[in-house]
């Protein structure tokens, strides 16, 4: 009943809010539920459980992606070095990230007695928590976002350039010369690549006229001459190459591991890490490569949307959306990894003269044809 | 703004440092102003103990020193002992010598290769160095039952025979690494990043190289044309046909490149040595796994007892190691032990360049240099 009514109508939902009240209506425990609510005067904390059980699926689907990614890494890595990688945990080692999880709880969680105690404890939290809140604005699938913030581009830049600071809480607080170098490093870097990361987003911008993340799926919908999809990557082909360097320059990845550049500086920012907080800052570097991903492939490959998603029945396509956005996430994840594993890192000097000297003045030159071209109607 | 220099302990413990090396680094950020090297972590008194130890018995000792090539220390020692006492080896026997030396050598530059990489990031040539060294290892393991620290060469010769089978399996590893060390070019050379870090990267003038007495193809990055094997030949290297590598650009790149040449020259001498080798005599074929220790003569082996005493007097000989030049100095009071032993490595003396190298680069140049210069601390420290 509920797939016929969403297959015959041709119903949109602005978030995964109105899916799951519209889910509830259709069931007919809504109302009831609500005039409870309603006539303790406490409907607002309806919304408020709703809100949560939202979050907690979150929640659950961002923690069981970390797991998967940590196992896909090592398997990437395993065909690139020619070996297998985890094979004894569970089918094809699958089980390795629960065995990971539960020998980081069981280590002894160590204090260096010089290090600043409070601060030394809170910043895995606050490593972990930015790289959780972006999630909130990205666009799963068709119906199937948070929260469609007005100001979800912005939003998602800030939240990531938020983690630095937390980086370098832990590279001071833990008193060790090494992490205070890798904490340097990684600020330096980020803010070296926030800049051209945010310049070419801004082109997109250009071409949608709004910051939302929905706005932007949205406008990739479409193809032309029926076969090409109309994704910004074709629009923005040099736009695409910029972001999507500096994306990896975000998510602190070879070639541009510096915070960590385990060869120079041991382990970077966390050496003194052990036990559960080192999980933290393993589980957000984890959290950041989905969500980086996730944001490439909002913004230039076309997000959830495929060439004739919309013949599809109404009722299908939040899940068949889920599964592209999926798909092209980890075509990007696994490009991520391939690189790792295949080039060596750059030094810090030839990275920031890179960023600085090459691709800011590319972005803002990517930026300028756009708007020029845009300008003239090319595009109309 | 005023800022102050920051002084890092890199090692004793460290990713890479190879082993237990320590610097003493001043950094003015990320700029080292001043390198100091602090090495004796691993100092076993090997020297002193060949003093303890009769001649035969000092050959374990000297796998130890380098454990990348132990095949080349066993070779020194050995020949400068031969030449103490005046020992005449089979031909065979040299011809196996020069297999298992240029067999080593192709290891020792894959080790090196792999961990280069590895310090510079890329996690990927290690594997592939270890796969194919994982195939030479299986021959010496054929050789001689051991992997690593081998005690193969004796004086008078070597301990046993090749076991049948050898030969073909050799083969395929000669013909297989041709093919690798393209792939491993394809990954490593090319690559802009890779070049980025070693171009220009830790150099130094020919004449400072051959000041700090570097030798082997940390030398000959600098464009000297140093081989111990055309300088001074011995064994059967004045019959082989082989050229010395060396490249003119005195950086990291340069050194780096010196090695995949001469993994390749390595090739072409086994390829030689396989040709060349004299046929052994069907009585002598000794077994794989039976260990002739009894000191008859065989096919690879003149008669040597186990305890001699070479005439009073001292010998300084030295080869080409993979890492450069080895020398054995011993000197002998006319007893069954050396009067004294003392070990010229490679690894120690182009150890030494390194803080002239890197002043005024950052920690990853460091990293680099060091990598190029193949240090292995067993054999820094003896």
């Amino acid at each position: 009943m509920l797939f016929l009514a969403m297959w015959t109508g041709d119903i949109m939902f602005a978030n995964a809010y109105e899916l799951i009240v519209f889910i509830l209506n259709f069931i007919g425990i809504y109302e009831p539920i609500n005039n409870i609510f309603k006539t303790l005067g406490i409907e607002y904390i309806l919304r408020i459980i709703i809100v949560f059980a939202e979050i907690a699926v979150l929640l659950v689907f961002a923690l069981l992606t970390i797991m998967f990614l940590t196992w896909m890494e090592r398997k990437v890595v395993a065909m690139v070095q020619a070996r297998y990688g985890p094979m004894v945990t569970g089918p094809r080692g699958l089980l390795q990230p629960v065995m990971d999880g539960v020998k980081l709880i069981g280590k002894e969680d160590i204090i260096p007695a010089k290090a600043d105690r409070w601060v030394f404890t809170l910043a895995p939290f606050l490593v972990f928590i930015p790289a959780l809140l972006i999630f909130i604005p990205l666009p799963f699938g068709e119906s199937l976002i948070i929260s469609d913030l007005k100001v979800g581009l912005l939003y998602l830049i800030a939240i990531s350039a938020l983690s630095p600071i937390a980086i370098l809480l832990a590279g001071w607080s833990s008193n060790n010369k090494y992490s205070l170098m890798g904490a340097m490093r990684a600020v330096a870097q980020d803010i070296s690549y926030t800049i051209p990361l945010a310049l070419s987003a801004i082109a997109i911008v250009l071409f949608t006229g709004s910051l939302s993340t929905v706005d932007i799926v949205t406008a990739q919908n479409g193809t032309w001459f029926g076969f090409i999809p109309k994704w910004f990557i074709f629009l923005q082909p040099l736009g695409f190459i910029l972001f999507l360097i500096a994306s990896i320059a975000e998510m602190g990845r070879i070639p541009f591991d510096f915070q960590e550049s385990e060869q120079e500086l041991v382990a970077g920012f966390f050496t003194e890490y052990s036990g559960i907080k080192f999980a933290m800052f393993f589980l957000a570097e984890y959290a950041h490569l989905f969500s980086v991903s996730a944001i490439v492939v909002t913004l230039f490959l076309g997000g959830w949307s495929f060439p004739y998603l919309s013949l599809l029945p109404a009722a299908v396509v939040p899940l068949i959306s889920l599964g592209v956005f999926l798909v092209k996430t980890y075509a990007v994840i696994f490009f991520a990894m391939w690189l790792r594993h295949t080039v060596p890192r750059v030094r810090i000097d030839q990275l920031l003269n890179l960023g600085w000297k090459i691709m800011i003045p590319l972005a803002l030159l990517n930026l300028l044809v756009t708007g020029f071209l845009l300008t003239i109607g090319v595009f109309q | 703004m005023k800022t102050d220099e920051l002084l890092i302990n890199m090692g004793p413990v460290h990713p890479s440092t190879h082993g237990v090396l320590r610097f003493k680094l001043t950094m003015d950020g990320e700029i080292i102003r001043n390198c100091e090297i602090v090495m004796g972590y691993l100092h076993r008194g090997t020297e002193k103990l060949g003093e303890m130890k009769t001649y035969m018995q000092f050959v374990p000792y000297t796998d130890r020193l380098d454990y990348m090539s132990a095949f080349a220390n066993n070779y020194a020692y050995v020949k400068a002992v031969e030449e103490l006492a005046g020992i005449e080896v089979p031909l065979r026997a040299e011809y196996i010598r020069v297999l298992t030396l240029e067999l080593n050598r192709i290891v020792n530059h894959l080790v090196m290769i792999g961990s280069l990489l590895l310090d510079l990031g890329a996690s990927t040539m290690i594997m592939y160095g270890f796969r194919e060294r994982e195939n030479a290892l299986a021959l010496f393991d054929m050789l001689c039952g051991a992997r690593m620290t081998f005690n193969y060469i004796k004086p008078g010769g070597v301990r046993e025979d090749m076991p049948e089978g050898f030969i073909p399996k050799l083969n395929e590893f000669i013909n297989d690494m041709d093919k690798r060390i393209d792939d491993y070019e394809q990954l490593v050379s090319g690559n802009e990043i890779f070049m980025g870090r070693m171009k220009g990267i830790g150099v130094m003038s020919a004449q400072d190289a051959i000041n700090y007495g570097m030798t082997g193809p940390s030398l000959r990055g600098h464009g000297v044309n140093y081989d111990i094997r055309k300088l001074e030949p011995y064994s059967v290297y004045p019959d082989l046909d082989f050229k010395v590598c060396v490249r003119n650009e005195c950086d990291s790149f340069a050194r780096y490149m010196v090695r995949i040449d001469e993994m390749r020259e390595s090739l072409h001498i086994l390829r030689q040595v396989v040709d060349a080798m004299p046929p052994a005599k069907p009585a002598s074929q000794a077994k794989y796994g039976i260990a002739p220790m009894t000191g008859a003569p065989t096919a690879v082996s003149t008669y040597f007892p186990r305890i001699f005493t070479p005439p009073p007097g001292e010998v300084y000989s030295r080869i080409e190691a993979p890492k450069g030049e080895l020398g054995f100095y011993i000197v002998s009071d006319g007893t069954i032990k050396p009067y004294r032993i003392k070990i010229r490595s490679p690894s120690f003396c182009n150890l030494t360049a390194i803080p002239k190298m890197v002043e005024g680069l950052m920690i990853p140049d460091l990293i680099a240099a060091f990598g190029t210069i193949d240090v292995v601390l067993g054999d820094v420290d003896r």
